[in-house]
């Protein structure tokens, strides 16, 4: 499955997981916590800046992006609609109410989603499943077991999309292809639900086999190392996060999200 | 290669005094009273029919069977005079699946990952890993992505991440069972080559045991009451239980192979297609050019793995379109309908061309045996009198009928198989398209499918198999087609 | 053929301690939830996309099938956590194979398996019933609209918000709770559950 290939391209897939993580979560929880243009525009525009610097492949960032570009103007859509009214009303029928106010919300809030998400979204593009086991267990210190059982679940990902097709096919052979498609995509999920524990509790003793799960402790042959591209990385978000607060408190402008 | 100078682990003994098992949540013990001794390096065959415990005992020796929370046991099982789970490491496990062995996308970090867990130091690793591919003959680069190999391949990977563990014993549940007759040879071969650079004890569990024969020098037949029913050198073992063994469903050696049937008669042609060309979706194109089904015959698709026997298998099921060229139902096949079959509604399909897939779960939409049979029929719009009748006599037929209420995942695989066929043949139509049918079938299954096909076969059917088993193909006397990557080659007869 | 008694080999004591299937299951769930998420969102219509973005609260009502993962993974493996790993996990997996939020479904998976997991807690993770199941929907429903509204819709009127909240936890009850609920008898049926103890506790003799 091509969608579930990194981007190697890129000087940022050798940068550790976790300090991509740690910049898109800083980014994203000092950003939500304030709704308002300022915070959100600054970071967008730097963001972009930064993006433009690392020379991504244009065409396959804007499919990837395109998704929460939709998602933030709909939600800007539906805050421009029910948004909490202040200042002249331009329309209001039942529900709904345009005013200056829920503008202004709508535009904040549609900045924010990207200022958050289109970072997050383009860093995450560039991560390797198995590098991000790895940084995740060795840097960050989670517990082995779990990380490393959800990264052999996730490698059976191909293969369930495969039985899927195989249970469409299968459908049609059997005649109850033609109606109800809820019904039978239901059925076809619930089918690759008995699959999927089956190769699963095979996939679980195959690891026990190999020592997976037992009390000696373990080494790691890949190491994952917190460098100081790294440190940079994560410093650079710190940054990012730092001037949006900054400049959007200067100007007056910062408004927290609760209350 | 220098490889094979770095192994250094001595070989394990097994050592078993009364052993038993039960699952938890069943009420029969998978072992029971089993008294089993085996001499470090010794060469173990082990057979047994379905039931009689033998993937719980090797699980049971590489201590994966689990705590008190997975079942109970009894007497006692020593590998190297201590408990299993207490040694992990001293032995290694193969299982019969290749997909859900591979535990990580690049084919050195698999390798290693049995490694890492046992703790061995990182600057041990990577040369453990490149000793352990020279031994089983796998000559590919360390970043290969795992999903890219074939089922062979996958499972001399399987095999050689136990190896770089450097264990004492090698337990193979059914390796070869999900693979074709090359991948057959390259796992054989790989784990004679291990062996050799290894000394490990061995202990193979397998259907077909010409494969193993010249590899071991002593056969273990477990009883279905969970004790030893045979043990001792295999000419002895294979003359003396013979009979429980054919029971058992095992592949006999010089046993006398199955007789050919010749078609009653052959009929019109039901499918043609001409100038064909079929693919998957974003897969590549196999060209297949002219091929014909006709009634009362058989005709097996060959061709080597990823040739695109499957696929040319799903386009004459109606099930995918061809990329060019056309497929063409004859009168009595389409019975009213349009020439392509991909074109027929699935309520219309159901009852002119059944399909049975490689795996039976990938067919089975019903809570019941009885309900799953009814599928078709209602799907068809048959009536329901009509309908009880039909099913009744199938699942008489097929040897399903105590297991009319049962849910079908709950079948053992044979069972699976038949009524994976018996739903495609409820709706009684003019052709039937399997693929894969005998995959890793036992000698007592293969032999009641195969009798099946014949007399579908002989009552005017006409069967497509897509299949690299070449007694199915010799004794249901079908017509070959090969398929390989490039043009097509003409069909013999 | 299998043969089943009705009451388990050594049921009764509750263990806590995850052992490797227990893990390598919850993640499958998670990952065909995962996948299963995906389909779902390719399918939905994406013309319909704006118009129940123009719905006054109304869309909370589509957040059901999203909030199943964790609940499901809680039924079937009974251990503490598993609501939260499994609502992680298959947050994980949508992030990486690219579903619509990207990575914000992280925190959305976070937020929704802490919810459920929290109900699994209140009963001691002594209890699964339907009950049970239902609330554990509600709860990941009630994380799931606290964090969509602060992260989606921070501007929206009481109103909405209440409205949003309250479907959102109600089809968090019914499809993510007692949905998850029926298919974990149902798969229990099918015999794929015999390692667990959800899956002794329905017993078939064949």
């Amino acid at each position: 499955m091509t969608f579930t290939q990194p981007l190697r391209s890129t000087r940022l897939a050798s940068v550790n997981p976790v300090a991509k993580l740690g910049a898109a979560s800083t980014i994203a929880i000092v950003l939500l916590a304030s709704i308002d243009q300022v915070s959100a525009g600054v970071a967008l525009v730097v963001e972009c800046v930064l993006l433009g610097f690392l020379r991504f492949p244009l065409g396959a960032a804007l499919l990837r992006v395109s998704p929460i570009l939709v998602a933030a103007v709909l939600a800007g859509l539906t805050t421009l609609l029910y948004g909490q009214s202040s200042g002249r009303v331009y329309a209001h029928w039942w529900l709904v109410e345009v005013s200056d106010g829920s503008i202004r919300l709508a535009i904040a809030t549609a900045l924010r989603i990207l200022a958050v998400g289109i970072p997050a979204v383009l860093l995450f593009l560039t991560v390797d499943p198995t590098d991000l086991a790895d940084s995740l267990a060795q840097v960050l210190r989670l517990p082995a077991r779990f990380v490393l059982g959800a990264l052999a679940a996730f490698r059976l990902l191909g293969l369930f999309a495969e039985d899927w097709r195989a249970l469409g096919y299968a459908r049609r052979a059997r005649g109850i292809a033609g109606r109800g498609a809820v019904r039978r995509s239901l059925g076809q999920a619930f089918t690759l639900f008995v699959l999927s524990i089956r190769r699963a509790s095979s996939l679980a003793t195959a690891m026990e086999a190999r020592g997976f799960g037992s009390s000696a402790r373990r080494t790691w042959a890949r190491p994952s190392r917190f460098t100081a591209r790294d440190w940079l990385v994560l410093g650079i978000g710190v940054l990012v996060a730092a001037l949006a607060v900054a400049v959007s408190v200067l100007t007056g402008s910062w408004r927290f999200v609760i209350g | 290669m220098t490889g094979r100078t770095r192994f250094q682990q001595r070989p394990a003994g097994i050592h078993a005094a009364g052993w038993g098992w039960r699952h938890a949540g069943r009420a029969a013990w998978a072992v029971r009273g089993l008294d089993l001794d085996v001499q470090p390096g010794e060469r173990i065959l082990l057979l047994g029919g379905s039931g009689s415990g033998k993937s719980t005992l090797l699980g049971g020796i590489a201590g994966v069977l689990g705590g008190d929370d997975d079942g109970e046991s009894e007497g006692r099982l020593l590998l190297d005079g201590e408990a299993p789970s207490a040694v992990r490491g001293r032995a290694g496990l193969v299982l019969q699946d290749p997909e859900t062995q591979t535990v990580l996308a690049r084919v050195g970090d698999d390798v290693a990952f049995a490694c890492e867990n046992i703790g061995v130091p990182r600057e041990q690793i990577w040369p453990r890993v490149r000793a352990a591919l020279d031994a089983v003959r796998l000559d590919v680069d360390l970043s290969h992505a795992t999903s890219a190999l074939s089922g062979g391949q996958k499972q001399r990977l399987a095999l050689a991440g136990i190896l770089a563990m450097q264990p004492g014993v090698l337990l193979l549940d059914e390796p070869t069972a999900n693979l074709d007759p090359d991948g057959v040879v390259e796992v054989r071969d790989a784990v004679a080559s291990a062996l050799e650079a290894t000394g490990a004890t061995l202990i193979v569990v397998e259907h077909r045991v010409d494969v193993w024969l010249e590899l071991v020098d002593r056969v273990v037949v477990l009883d279905g009451a969970g004790g030893v029913l045979a043990d001792g050198a295999p000419d002895r073992v294979f003359d003396d239980s013979a009979r429980e063994l054919r029971a058992a469903g095992v592949w006999l050696p010089h046993r006398s192979a199955p007789a050919r049937r010749e078609p009653t008669a052959q009929g019109a042609a039901l499918l043609s297609g001409e100038g064909l060309t079929v693919a998957r979706p974003r897969g590549p194109r196999i060209p297949v050019g002219d091929i014909t089904v006709r009634a009362g015959t058989a005709l097996a698709l060959t061709g080597v793995n990823g040739a695109g026997k499957s696929t040319l298998a799903l386009a004459l099921g109606g099930l995918l379109p061809p990329v060019s060229g056309t497929l063409t139902a004859s009168e009595e096949l389409r019975a009213g309908l349009g020439a392509s079959p991909f074109a027929w509604r699935s309520s219309a399909l159901v009852s002119r061309i059944g399909s049975v897939f490689q795996n039976p779960e990938h067919q089975f939409v019903a809570a019941t045996v009885r309900d799953e049979l009814a599928v078709g029929p209602r799907a068809a719009g048959i009536r329901r009198r009509q309908t009880d009748a039909v099913i009744d006599d199938v699942l008489a037929r097929l040897r399903l009928d105590s297991l009319a209420r049962a849910n079908p995942f709950t079948l053992s695989g044979g069972q699976k198989r038949r009524l994976s066929v018996a739903t495609a043949i409820v709706t009684a139509p003019r052709m039937l398209v399997l693929d894969e049918p005998t995959f890793g079938q036992d000698a007592v299954t293969w032999g009641e499918l195969v009798g099946l096909l014949a007399e579908l076969r002989d009552g005017g059917s006409a069967l497509v198999c897509a299949t690299h088993d070449e007694e199915l193909v010799r004794v249901l006397a079908a017509q070959r087609r090969e398929l390989t990557a490039g043009a097509p080659l003409v069909g013999a007869a | 053929m299998h043969a089943t008694i009705t009451t388990a080999v050594g049921s009764g004591r509750r263990v806590f301690r995850w052992r490797v299937v227990d893990i390598v299951v919850a993640a499958v769930l998670a990952v065909v939830a995962g996948l299963v998420f995906w389909v779902w969102d390719q399918a939905s219509n994406p013309v319909g996309a704006p118009i129940t973005a123009a719905l006054p609260g109304l869309q909370g009502i589509i957040n059901g099938p999203w909030l199943f993962a964790g609940v499901l993974g809680g039924l079937v493996v009974r251990k503490p956590g598993a609501a939260l790993f499994t609502e992680l996990v298959a947050a994980t997996v949508s992030a990486l194979i690219g579903t619509q939020w990207g990575p914000l479904t992280l925190l959305s998976g976070l937020v929704q398996g802490a919810g459920a997991e929290l109900v699994f807690a209140l009963v001691l993770y002594a209890r699964w019933n339907w009950l049970v199941a239902l609330l554990a929907g509600a709860g990941a429903g009630v994380g799931e609209s606290v964090l969509d509204l602060l992260v989606w819709y921070p501007g929206a009127k009481a109103s909405f918000a209440v409205v949003y909240a309250a479907g959102t936890i109600v089809s968090g009850a019914v499809i993510g709770g007692l949905g998850s609920w029926a298919i974990v008898r149902g798969l229990a049926r099918t015999g794929a559950l015999s390692r667990f103890g959800a899956g002794r506790e329905v017993s078939e003799r064949v």
